[in-house]
C-alpha cells in the first residue's frame, strides 16, 4: 500500500513539472499575441530560411506548426483550440471551409503582392475574386515510373498503358477516394467531378479490371519506394514525384492526355485568427518574386506566381512535365466539394474497388 | 450492505460515463445519416455484399492470426515456465511491445523490402529476391509478431500457477507425457489460452495501420473502413454502425470464450 501511493504521488509530481514545463514553453512563444502569427503547413512546405527573413524584416515572430491531411487540419481549426493565423489547405477543402464560415475574407489592399500571381490561376470557381484564398503552389496528378524497369512502350501519355498486362503486380497506387476513382473516371473519358451513378459504376468496374496489376495502395510510404527501385510505377501527386525524381535520377513523370486533376494550395485566414495584420502581411511577404522564387527552389512544386517565375531557371519552368503548357492544362479539372453523400459514394466504390484486390 | 454500496458509487458512475455512455452514443450515431436524420439505412448498407465480404474477410485473417500466434506462444510460454530465470525471460520477451506499434511496423518495410537483410538471406541460397511486402504472408507474419506478447502473458501465467503435484500424479497413474499434456496441462490452462484468444482475436479484428503499410490495403479489415469512415467520407453514421457490429462479435467472442464458473477441479 506504502509503495503504491509513493507511485501515485511520485507519478502525479511527474505530470506537474512537465505541465509547468510545457506552459513556460507556450509562454514564451506567447501565441496570439501583437508581434507573432501562427502558420499552419504542410510538413517540408516552406523553406526555413524565408520564416527567418520575415521575421527579420517585420518583427513578427512565427509559430510554424504543421498537418498531414486537410481533414486534419479542417478538424483542429472547427475545434478552435489553437490560434492559427494562416492555414494553407487545398482547393476543396477552401470550399468547404467557406461553408463551414471558418475563413475570414482577405483585404486585398493589404496584399499589393497579388499582382505577382499569373492571372490564369486566379478567380477560380471554388473561391471566386479569390475572396478568402490566395494560391500558393499548383500541381497535377500523374504517373511516376521509371523507364529503365518497365516496357519500352509504355510512356504513359494515356491511362491505357496502366493496364498492361506487363504490369502485372507492379502498379502502386495512392491512397484517395478522389485520386483513384478520378483516374478510373478519366480512363473512360468522364469528368473527375462526375455525379451519376451510372457513371460512376462504369469507372469501378473499368478499375476493377486494373487489380491484377495493382501491388498496393499506400500514402506516403510511396516515396522511399520508388527512389530506392522497389516500385516501378505509381500514381501520385506531380509534387511527390519531382520529390522522387530529385532522388532518384532514372525516374519519369507523366500526365496522361485523357485528363487528369489539376489542384491548387492556398493561403488562408481561418477564423481562429488572432493577428490577422500580421497573416496578411505573412502572405503578402511570401508573394514577393524573390521569396516565392527561393521558396520554389526548396520545395519544389509548381508556383502560380509570374513574377517569381522570371527569375528561376528557366530550365525549371520550360519543364512541361511540371509546368505543363495551357492547351494542355485545358484537360486537367479541379476537385469540385462534392458534398458529404457524393464524398461518401466515391468512397464506397473506392472500397469496393479495394475489396477486388483480393 | 449500505456502506458496501456507497463505495461502489465511484465505480458506478465510471461504468455510466465511460462504458455504457460511449456504447450508446455509438449506436445512436449508427442510427443517423449524413444530415442528422433517423434512419436504419446504414443497417442496410452494412448487409451489402461488400460488406459482408469484408466482414468475412476481417473474421478469416483475424483467426489466421490468433491461430499462428497460439500455435506460437503456448509452447514459449511452456518452455519459459521450465527455464531458471523465468522472469527474466519473461521480461525479455514483453520487452518489444514497449517498443511504439508504428515504429516496428516501419522497420518490416525496410526488413521485407526488396533489398531488405530477408531478401538478401534469400539471394545467398540462390533464389531471386521477392517482393515479400503486400502480400497475405507479411500481413500474417506482422500482426502474429506484435501479438505474441499478448498472448505469452496468460499462458504463462496459468501455466505457472499449475499446481506441479498434478502432473506428477498424472505420471504416477501411468499417463504419458502427450496423454498428461492433452488431459492435465492443456484442460487447466485453457482459461488462460482463453484471455489470450481475447486479447488477440478482438483487437486483430479492427487493424488498420498495419493492412495499409505491410499489406497495402490488399487486406481490408473493419477497423479500415471505421478510419475511412470517420476520416475521410465524414459519415460518422456508417462508421458508428460498423462498429456497432464489431462490438457486437466481440460480445459473442467474450461469451464463447468466457470463462465458466465453478465446477471445474483445480
Amino acid at each position: 500500500m506504502k509503495s503504491l501511493v509513493q507511485a501515485t504521488i511520485a507519478i502525479v509530481v511527474v505530470c506537474a513539472l512537465l505541465q509547468f514545463a510545457a506552459n513556460r514553453l507556450e509562454s514564451a512563444g506567447s501565441a496570439g499575441s501583437k508581434d507573432t502569427i501562427t502558420v499552419y503547413n504542410w510538413g517540408e512546405y516552406i523553406d526555413p530560411e524565408l520564416i527567418k527573413q520575415f521575421t527579420k524584416e517585420t518583427g513578427i515572430k512565427v509559430i510554424y506548426e504543421t498537418f498531414d491531411s486537410n481533414e486534419a487540419m479542417m478538424t483542429k481549426v472547427q475545434q478552435g483550440g489553437s490560434a492559427y493565423d494562416i492555414a494553407v489547405p487545398s482547393e476543396y477543402m477552401v470550399q468547404m471551409m467557406v461553408e463551414q464560415d471558418l475563413l475570414i475574407p482577405l483585404d486585398h489592399s493589404k496584399l499589393p503582392n497579388l499582382n505577382n500571381i499569373d492571372p490564369y490561376f486566379l478567380d477560380l470557381a471554388f473561391d471566386p475574386k479569390n475572396k478568402y484564398s490566395i494560391p500558393y503552389f499548383w500541381g497535377t496528378v500523374g504517373i511516376v515510373f521509371n523507364p529503365t524497369l518497365v516496357e519500352e512502350h509504355l510512356t504513359f501519355t494515356t491511362w491505357e498503358d496502366l493496364w498492361d498486362p506487363s504490369l502485372k503486380d507492379k502498379v502502386f497506387l495512392v491512397d484517395g477516394a478522389r485520386e483513384v476513382i478520378g483516374m478510373g473516371l478519366n480512363s473512360i473519358g468522364k469528368s473527375l467531378n462526375a455525379k451519376d451513378d451510372d457513371v460512376l459504376r462504369e469507372a469501378t468496374n473499368k478499375l476493377i479490371t486494373l487489380s491484377p496489376n495493382v501491388k498496393a495502395i499506400i500514402g506516403d510510404e510511396i516515396t522511399p519506394l520508388m527512389i530506392n527501385n522497389e516500385a516501378t510505377v505509381a500514381l501520385t501527386w506531380s509534387g511527390q514525384a519531382q520529390d522522387m525524381m530529385w532522388e532518384n535520377e532514372e525516374l519519369d513523370f507523366a500526365v496522361p492526355e485523357e485528363g487528369s486533376n489539376l489542384w491548387f494550395d492556398n493561403f488562408v485566414i481561418p477564423k481562429t485568427a488572432a493577428n490577422i495584420d500580421g497573416a496578411h502581411a505573412f502572405i503578402n511577404f511570401m508573394l514577393e518574386a524573390e521569396v516565392s522564387a527561393q521558396n520554389n527552389d526548396y520545395v519544389g512544386y509548381s508556383t502560380p506566381n509570374r513574377a517569381a517565375m522570371a527569375l528561376m531557371d528557366p530550365e525549371v519552368i520550360s519543364d512541361e512535365r511540371f509546368y505543363p503548357a495551357e492547351e494542355i492544362r485545358e484537360h486537367l479539372e479541379v476537385y469540385e466539394n462534392l458534398g458529404p453523400k457524393w464524398l461518401g459514394k466515391y468512397n464506397e466504390y473506392f472500397l469496393e474497388f479495394k475489396m477486388s484486390l483480393r | 450492505m449500505a456502506k458496501q454500496r456507497g463505495a461502489l458509487f465511484p465505480y458506478i458512475i465510471w461504468i455510466a460515463l465511460f462504458v455504457i455512455a460511449p456504447i450508446a452514443l455509438i449506436v445512436y450515431y449508427s442510427m443517423l445519416d449524413l444530415s442528422g436524420n433517423f434512419t436504419i439505412a446504414n443497417y442496410k448498407a452494412f448487409f451489402s455484399p461488400v460488406y459482408l465480404k469484408m466482414t468475412l474477410t476481417s473474421f478469416w485473417y483475424a483467426f489466421l492470426i490468433t491461430l499462428f500466434t497460439l500455435m506460437i506462444a503456448y509452447p514459449t510460454a511452456y518452455l519459459l515456465t521450465k527455464t531458471k530465470h523465468k522472469q527474466l525471460w519473461l521480461m525479455l520477451i514483453i520487452i518489444p511491445s514497449w517498443i511504439n506499434l508504428l515504429l516496428k511496423t516501419y522497420a518490416f518495410i525496410g526488413i521485407f523490402g526488396l533489398y531488405g537483410p530477408i531478401n538478401a538471406a534469400v539471394e545467398v541460397f540462390g533464389f531471386e529476391p521477392k517482393q515479400i511486402l503486400f502480400t497475405d504472408f507479411s500481413f500474417i507474419f506482422v500482426s502474429v509478431y506484435i501479438f505474441i506478447p499478448f498472448m505469452i502473458i496468460p499462458i504463462f501465467n496459468s501455466l505457472d500457477k499449475l499446481n506441479p503435484t498434478l502432473i506428477y500424479a498424472a505420471r504416477d497413474l501411468g499417463a504419458s507425457s502427450f496423454t498428461t499434456f492433452l488431459r492435465v496441462i492443456f484442460p487447466l490452462t485453457i482459461d488462460g489460452v482463453k484471455s489470450g484468444i481475447q486479447v488477440t482475436f478482438i483487437p486483430a479484428l479492427s487493424l488498420f495501420m498495419i493492412t495499409r503499410l505491410i499489406a497495402g490495403n490488399q487486406v481490408i479489415t473493419l477497423g479500415t473502413a471505421i478510419e475511412q469512415q470517420f476520416l475521410v467520407s465524414q459519415n460518422w453514421g456508417m462508421g458508428s454502425t460498423i462498429a456497432v457490429f464489431l462490438i457486437l462479435s466481440m460480445v459473442v467472442i467474450m461469451f464463447l470464450t468466457g470463462q465458466k464458473k465453478g465446477g471445474r477441479v483445480r
